[in-house]
């Protein structure tokens, strides 16, 4: 029975890991909809971004820019600042990416794109391994009380809570951006249809750029937001999450940037309770097995369309 | 002379890695190389190799031991059979979800069973004594041989001093030896394979899948049995390197980075093409040996050095598939023989 009173707690747990999972499986879902190959480097961005947040953070500090915690939350003004800035700046690294290398190369196979990613994934992780060195780097060093919600018992951090909330917002900014704007529904015409969309006058290479800015500046949240969650970042980051990530894009349907919502929260969830069950050894496990059996049920995920 | 002896000693040693490498190589060749399957779990089924060898041929738990199984201490060539087969048992279990799908999804799959061993390998101490490993594997042939060599320097004292080194590591001579006769035996089978009925049939698989199952062939049983036969050669690879190392710990087979090397081999030597796979092999390990003492004239730390390294394999990596896509050797155009005796 003891088992059983802790999961209210694991699925508190298990939403903020989905949040992460699933604002980085909506990169890994445009840019497998819109380009047409798995990007194995989609978890070095994340881990780009929050290596780029924390040298931002340090420079706003050096500049005087005032990082006293806001409110209950353990981080401030400086912080967020930079968050917002490496969200840019990792945009621009990948945009760069896709100028040298995936651009030239998307005449080929998705297959070699998808080998060029992990050139690329391997590639990224060492440049920051050179830099900052394999040893964890703290983002937040205070320790922060929990809050006990009344009634459930359950407990949760202020930043987790902001975890959440900013996961909600850059979901609800990019269903916005795909349902209500021009560019998204070009978006979504290229990846029904990439010849079609291009005869009907949608410049398609915008629509990529605009492709790779998106997935990556989430991928840069997820990447921090990990690095909240954690209190440290490491430059394996992104790899240790990729799985998981890429498990939640199968499962909720390769290609839809919703269904990574739905499986990002579905395996964050599974991958939590399962704590209660087995070793904590086994998480990234979780997610594969799970995978394997909607592939083996259902191949096109939970939403995906019949191909 | 005695650096001379130790250059030859390197070389050997380097050789016995390289030649290993080349029979993972081969072994992804005839599942990318020759029929089109994206597997990148190469460390997985590198380690379920060695770790399947070890437990068949090595010693039963010692007292210090975690693990209460294995250890059945058999032959060598049993053990290396055992690699292959467990292999073969796992991608079996891989292939069957993912190769009706397009390609990436058996990429993500490999990768996933690649991650899932490693965690096997670490967690589960009854088997595989978790983070600590299995240790005193024995080398075939080990006993006899060092005894040979005890005996005739001993009825020789008189040698040059850098004559009686090099004949004392003797022993891995004949491992190189071993190593390379395995490697020539798997090319010699994988050339007969490749341009038997069954390599043209994985070959039109590779160049279109949807025309080969036009013609009546039965691809996913085809990819299956591609996909599974690497993953046994790569068994072996695994049990050799078991063998010569002696040591094994899943630090040992660090998920990407094997895998990645052998990737960056096969593309450079030239997929589809078993000379090329080789050949690759040793190029690819001569740079990334040739690397590392490369960064040692550089103020880097140990880390930094190691970062650089990776980072030099991925760049060569980018350039070969932007400006040499087919690779060092191009694939081989055999016409038909019909077409030659018109000729």
């Amino acid at each position: 029975m003891q088992i059983l009173s802790r999961i209210p707690q694991l699925l508190i747990y298990g939403v903020i890991s989905g949040s992460i999972l699933s604002l980085g499986g909506i990169g890994v879902s445009l840019t497998y909809s819109i380009l047409g190959f798995a990007n194995f480097a989609h978890g070095d961005f994340m881990a780009l971004g929050a290596y780029i947040a924390l040298g931002l953070f340090t420079l706003t500090a050096g500049l005087g820019i005032p990082s006293t915690p806001l409110g209950p939350l353990s981080f401030g003004f400086g912080f967020i600042l930079s968050f917002i800035l490496a969200m840019g700046l990792t945009a621009l690294t990948v945009v760069l990416i896709d100028r040298f290398l995936f651009k030239r190369l998307r005449h080929t196979s998705s297959i070699i794109l998808m080998m060029s990613s992990i050139g690329v994934a391997l590639g990224l992780r060492n440049v920051l391994q050179f830099f900052w060195g394999p040893q964890p780097h703290y983002y937040i060093e205070k320790i922060q009380l929990a809050i006990v919600i009344p009634g459930v018992g359950v407990r949760i951090k202020p930043d987790q809570v902001f975890i959440i909330i900013a996961a909600i917002v850059s979901v609800g900014l990019v269903h916005y951006f795909l349902q209500h704007t021009k560019m998204g529904k070009a978006m979504r015409a290229t990846a029904d249809n990439m010849a079609l969309a291009r005869v009907t006058g949608i410049n398609t290479e915008r629509v990529i750029l605009w492709t790779w800015v998106i997935g990556a500046a989430l991928a840069a949240t997820a990447g921090i937001l990990a690095g909240i969650e954690n209190k440290f970042i490491t430059p394996e980051l992104g790899w240790q999450m990729l799985l998981s990530i890429f498990a939640s894009v199968v499962l909720g349907g390769l290609g839809n940037p919703y269904g990574a919502i739905l499986g990002g929260m579905i395996i964050g969830l599974s991958e939590e309770v399962s704590t209660a069950f087995i070793s904590t050894g086994y998480k990234p496990a979780v997610a594969f097995i799970i995978m394997i059996i909607m592939l083996l049920i259902k191949p096109t995920g939970l939403l995906g369309k019949r191909r | 002379m005695d650096t001379i002896v130790g250059i030859i000693n390197y070389i050997v040693f380097f050789a016995i890695t390289a030649g290993t490498y080349g029979i993972l190589s081969l072994g992804l060749n005839i599942q990318w190389g020759y029929t089109g399957l994206f597997n990148i779990g190469i460390a997985g089924f590198y380690a379920v190799g060695a770790y399947t060898a070890a437990l068949v041929s090595g010693p039963p738990p010692g007292a210090w031991d975690g693990r209460i199984f294995g250890g059945f201490e058999l032959p060598f060539l049993v053990g290396l059979l055992a690699a292959a087969v467990v292999c073969g048992i796992v991608a079996l279990l891989v292939g069957i979800p993912t190769l009706r799908l397009r390609a990436d999804y058996l990429a993500i799959a490999t990768i996933g069973i690649a991650e899932t061993i490693r965690l096997v390998l670490k967690n589960e101490s009854w088997l595989t004594n978790g983070v600590w490993g299995l240790q005193q594997i024995p080398s075939p042939l080990y006993d006899p041989i060092r005894a040979g060599v005890t005996r005739f320097l001993g009825g020789h004292p008189d040698l040059p001093p850098w004559l009686h080194d090099l004949i004392f590591k003797s022993y891995n001579w004949f491992y190189l030896l071993l190593v390379l006769g395995i490697l020539f035996i798997l090319y010699l089978i994988m050339q007969r394979l490749v341009r038997s009925p069954w390599g043209r049939a994985v070959k039109a698989i590779r160049e279109d899948e949807d025309a080969a199952a036009m013609s009546g062939k039965n691809t996913f049983s085809f990819k299956i049995q591609a996909l599974v036969l690497g993953a046994m050669i790569m068994g072996i690879g695994g049990s050799l390197y078991a063998h010569y190392a002696r040591f094994i710990s899943p630090a040992s087979f660090k998920p990407l980075y094997g895998t990645f090397l052998v990737w960056v081999m096969l593309v450079l030597g030239g997929s589809g093409n078993n000379k090329g796979a080789i050949l690759g092999s040793f190029v690819v390990w001569g740079i990334w040996a040739g690397t590392d003492f490369l960064t040692g004239y550089f103020p880097f730390t140990a880390t930094q050095a190691a970062s650089l390294r990776i980072i030099i394999i991925a760049v060569l990596l980018e350039v070969i598939l932007l400006w040499r896509p087919q690779g060092l050797l191009q694939r081989e155009k055999r016409p038909p023989t019909i077409l030659k005796k018109k000729a």
